[in-house]
């Protein structure tokens, strides 16, 4: 098979521009008659879905979830990135663009990542208008702040909520396009499978989750904006609904899914304290701003720690490493997540870890506590402060940027951060990795899109921080209304589609079947034990650290474990009932076969860059070791039970030289 | 620790609901909701149906988790949604009643999980600013008075859970709806819509079948988010505001 990108001719920063001038536009009266359908309402799919009804088109939107307010875009905390230069700090387009691109490792691809720096701008207008209460300056002005990975302070924020409230903006322009007509939404109803006629995406198989009623849907075209596969690895910072299943019904229909080993593991989350554990909680990235990250330098300290005869607190300052600051003086404590990740890791297989599993390290606010202290103190003219009050005026700054992570914190573990340091260790929290797309998201498959999480398209092997709800917002307010038209302006005499044809009986028959089998196998295996077992192999061998021995056993045991899920598992109850069992068991069977797939994935990969990180491919400082000459390449995968086949498209580099990625 | 539930049990909205006696071996460090997963592998193991709750973000945000908890929407905790609470606040021993948010304006769907569209129209009805996207000036045209945006996102905070709604003797939607109202109110951009909005979606709460306001504040103490009841104070001016000004 051959990919085309479809990325268009002229210079980079020429390229958005020049595509928006030239591409084929929907009449009007022609948008009224075509009909859209996207999947998903998180911030692609609900800014999607808003601003396509906008427009005219007639569009169909849908949810798993009981309101489109909760998709998990709602539970992003630190911010989003744009290249306004309001700071005046030397921020622009390009840089953005550049930091990007070299966040993200070199394998993300440039006009993509170009375009999303470009519209970055046009979110943060759009979102203020809407009324998103983003933090101001004394001034009235907006704020910004420094993130992970990069030396600019681009970022916007909501205090500890940014998600949530740009989803609420999105939510609100959706349903303003709801109490117009234009968006008909359906909440509770879980897309099944994918309808193709005639080779290009007309409709969806809709599963009822109150009545278990199968329904079908047809459109002119499909978008999916489902989010990412981070539960596959059953711990990770993702909701517990969080699914690919959307994405994987299109993989199986012929879709192609790019990078899947691309999986980001966040340095700042809360351990693991026990096997009931159901998920695990990230604690927002932006505390490394102000937090200092250290191990004890002792082993006797170490042991001390973990047997509770000494606390934090009684380390003194020349008995810590500060191991971030050591290792990568200019970055130091705000390294890119993949890169701090990698680090806590290599000092906890050091024995350094400080909690009873040895798998955590501290994130420390003493030092920003009383730096921000006296800071207040000189502007409230109070002369030679003693320390209590500076630790209390310290703690009221921290308050006021970190309250409520500091509160979640301290009800999570029941210990007070403000006077004992966090603990913290890295989680699976986000993909890059997912379906291919070109340059207009389209996949390879006529008339389906990808936005958001749910495409492979702009972080190439590692995200920055604060680009995720960026890219969600560019996909679906900026990039696909334009886009689209590629499609749709070829469509515009065609009828609407007719959902009693044989396609639509054919795949309503394949998930009806599949649902049969699922509740007719009655084993002695709960769908969440299952799911827990495919996370331990996917975490040990597929997780921060890989090697060809380990991953190739991990496919061996994925597949075994997939034939016992199809002999073992229990699904109670019946089809045609509200049965979150059921829901959860046809999201875990579609787990068990991307995993395999994002093991190959890996095992094809002979290089470290970002998130992957193969232990064979390393330099002498246990610094990835990434092969631009054999890999700079997006592998886009077939599924094939028995034979995965690989499709590459090359990366070219045209903007950026392409250099081993330095934060020392 | 070992606990007793007892936990409402409803097959469908029509079906006559009861509650059904559990005990379960839990331990400090659970939440809420893990504790009923731990509940829930157990009702597996034997072959029984497990017991219906919505969840998902489990971080306190999305909303999705609810139940009343020995009487308290998200149980006895203040500011906590059940997700975050976690078993160190109960002790060995204890009973714990475990009902669904209780309105009629959200029917029961099955055993704990209840049907929260309402909410949704009342949105639907005016809680917007109608701007399309590209139609927006530069973010920083429009100046907010830092107090002002502190203020409004105080109210924006609102995570939609309805627990004020389960915690109201009246089933009145007040908080959640002023919540909302005040914070597109309280900034510049919201000022254009101010009074079509507040009198729509007040409109739309009654339309719902959500109670009146007495004023128990059972609302304030109960919310996640401990959104303040000055702000239903607040959308009783707008609304006054509003029809007085006859528009």
């Amino acid at each position: 098979m051959e990919l085309d990108s479809k990325i268009p001719p002229g210079p980079i920063a020429e390229k958005w521009t020049r595509f928006r001038s030239t591409v084929p536009l929907v009449a009007p009266q022609n948008k009224r008659r075509l009909e859209v359908i996207v999947v998903g309402t998180g911030l692609a799919g609900a800014s999607a879905a808003a601003s396509l009804g906008e427009l005219g088109y007639h569009v169909k939107c849908f949810t798993f979830h009981d309101s489109p307010r909760r998709a998990h875009s709602i539970a992003a905390q630190g911010g989003i990135n744009a290249a306004k230069n309001y700071a005046n700090d030397g921020d622009s387009i390009f840089r953005l663009f550049y930091d990007t691109i070299k966040g993200g490792d070199y394998r993300a691809r440039e006009a993509n990542v170009h375009r999303m720096a470009e519209v970055s701008v046009n979110i943060i207008d759009q979102c203020v208008a809407q009324g998103v209460p983003f933090a101001r300056e004394y001034g009235g002005l907006l704020e910004n702040r420094s993130f992970g990975g990069v030396q600019v302070s681009r970022t916007f924020y909501a205090r500890g909520q940014t998600g949530q409230q740009l989803l609420l903006g999105a939510y609100s322009a959706l349903s303003r396009q709801i109490s117009l007509g234009s968006v008909k939404m359906y909440n509770r109803h879980e897309m099944m499978d994918l309808v193709l006629v005639d080779g290009k995406a007309r409709g969806i198989i809709v599963r009822n989750l109150v009545t278990g009623k199968l329904e079908r849907f047809g459109a002119h075209a499909v978008i999916l904006a489902t989010g990412g596969y981070g539960n596959v690895y059953y711990l990770s910072t993702n909701a517990m609904g969080s699914n690919v299943s959307a994405a994987w019904k299109a993989v199986k229909r012929g879709a192609l899914m790019a990078n899947p080993c691309f999986t980001q593991i966040h340095p700042t989350c809360i351990p693991v304290s026990g096997d009931y554990q159901s998920k695990l909680t990230l604690m927002s990235e932006s505390l490394r701003n102000d937090g200092r990250v250290w191990v004890p330098k002792k082993m006797e300290d170490v042991h001390a720690i973990r047997e509770k005869k000494k606390k934090a607190t009684d380390i003194p300052e020349e008995d810590r490493d500060y191991y971030l600051e050591r290792m990568y003086p200019s970055f130091g404590n705000l390294v890119p997540r993949d890169v701090a990740s990698r680090a806590a890791k290599k000092v906890c297989d050091e024995g350094r870890g400080v909690n009873a599993t040895g798998l955590a390290v501290y994130l420390d606010f003493a030092s920003a506590i009383e730096r921000f202290g006296k800071s207040q103190a000189n502007v409230k003219g109070i002369q030679n402060p003693d320390a209590a009050t500076i630790r209390k005026l310290g703690e009221a700054v921290i308050s006021e940027k970190y309250g409520n992570l500091f509160e979640m914190y301290e009800k999570i573990v029941g210990e007070d951060p403000y006077k004992t340091p966090m603990m913290i260790y890295p989680a699976i929290h986000y993909t890059m990795g997912g379906l291919w797309v070109d340059y207009n998201l389209e996949t390879n498959i006529p008339g389906l899109f990808a936005l958001g999480e749910c495409n492979f398209s702009d972080h190439g092997a590692n995200r920055l921080g604060a680009s995720a709800l960026m890219q969600g917002l560019a996909d679906g307010y900026f990039v696909i209304p334009y886009t689209i038209g590629t499609f749709l302006s070829k469509e515009i005499r065609t009828p609407a589609t007719d959902t009693a044809s044989p396609e639509f009986d054919k795949v309503e028959k394949d998930v009806r079947d599949r649902i049969d089998h699922l509740l007719s196998v009655q084993g002695k295996q709960s769908v969440e034990s299952l799911h827990r077992q495919l996370g331990k192999i996917m975490w040990d061998h597929c997780g921060m650290a890989r090697n060809r021995e380990g991953l190739e056993q991990a496919r061996i045991q994925i597949r075994q474990l997939r034939d016992t899920f199809w002999k073992e598992v229990y699904v109670p109850g019946k089809a045609l009932e509200f049965n979150p069992e059921l829901d959860k068991a046809n999201r875990v069977a579609d787990f068990m076969e991307l995993g395999e797939m994002l093991v190959v994935d890996a095992l094809d990969r002979n290089e470290s860059c970002g998130g992957h990180f193969r232990e064979e491919y390393q330099d002498s400082e246990g610094e990835a070791l990434r092969r631009d000459d054999l890999y700079a390449y997006v592998s886009a995968w077939a599924w094939n039970d028995s034979n995965m086949e690989l499709t590459k498209e090359a990366l070219k580099f045209e903007n950026v030289e392409l250099k081993s990625r330095s934060y020392k | 620790m070992k606990l007793t539930l007892k936990v409402w049990r409803q097959a469908d909205p029509q079906a006559k609901g009861r509650f059904e006696t559990f005990s379960v071996n839990a331990n400090e460090h659970m939440s809420f909701l893990e504790m009923f997963d731990v509940l829930n592998e157990e009702l597996l193991a034997e072959k029984k149906e497990p017991i219906a709750f919505d969840h998902d973000c489990r971080e306190g945000i999305c909303g999705a988790c609810s139940m009343v908890i020995n009487g308290q929407a998200h149980g006895p905790l203040g500011g906590t949604t059940t997700c975050q609470l976690h078993m160190r606040h109960f002790k060995d021993g204890d009973i714990i009643v475990v009902e669904p948010f209780r309105a009629s304006a959200f029917p029961v769907i099955k055993d704990l999980v209840v049907d929260r569209s309402s909410f949704d129209r009342i949105i639907q009805a005016g809680g917007f600013i109608s701007v399309n996207t590209g139609q927006a000036p530069d973010g920083n045209a429009i100046p907010v008075e830092r107090d002002k945006a502190g203020a409004a996102f105080d109210a924006a905070a609102c995570i939609g859970c309805g627990a004020c709604v389960a915690a109201c003797p009246n089933a009145s939607a007040m908080l959640f709806t002023a919540a909302k109202v005040s914070h597109l109110a309280l900034l510049p951009q919201g000022q254009i819509e101010r009074k079509t909005r507040v009198k729509n979606m007040v409109n739309q709460m009654d339309i719902e079948g959500f109670g009146k306001c007495s004023n128990t504040y059972a609302c304030e103490a109960e919310c996640p988010k401990e959104i303040s009841v000055d702000y239903i104070a607040r959308m009783n001016r707008e609304y006054f505001a509003a029809v007085i000004a006859g528009e």
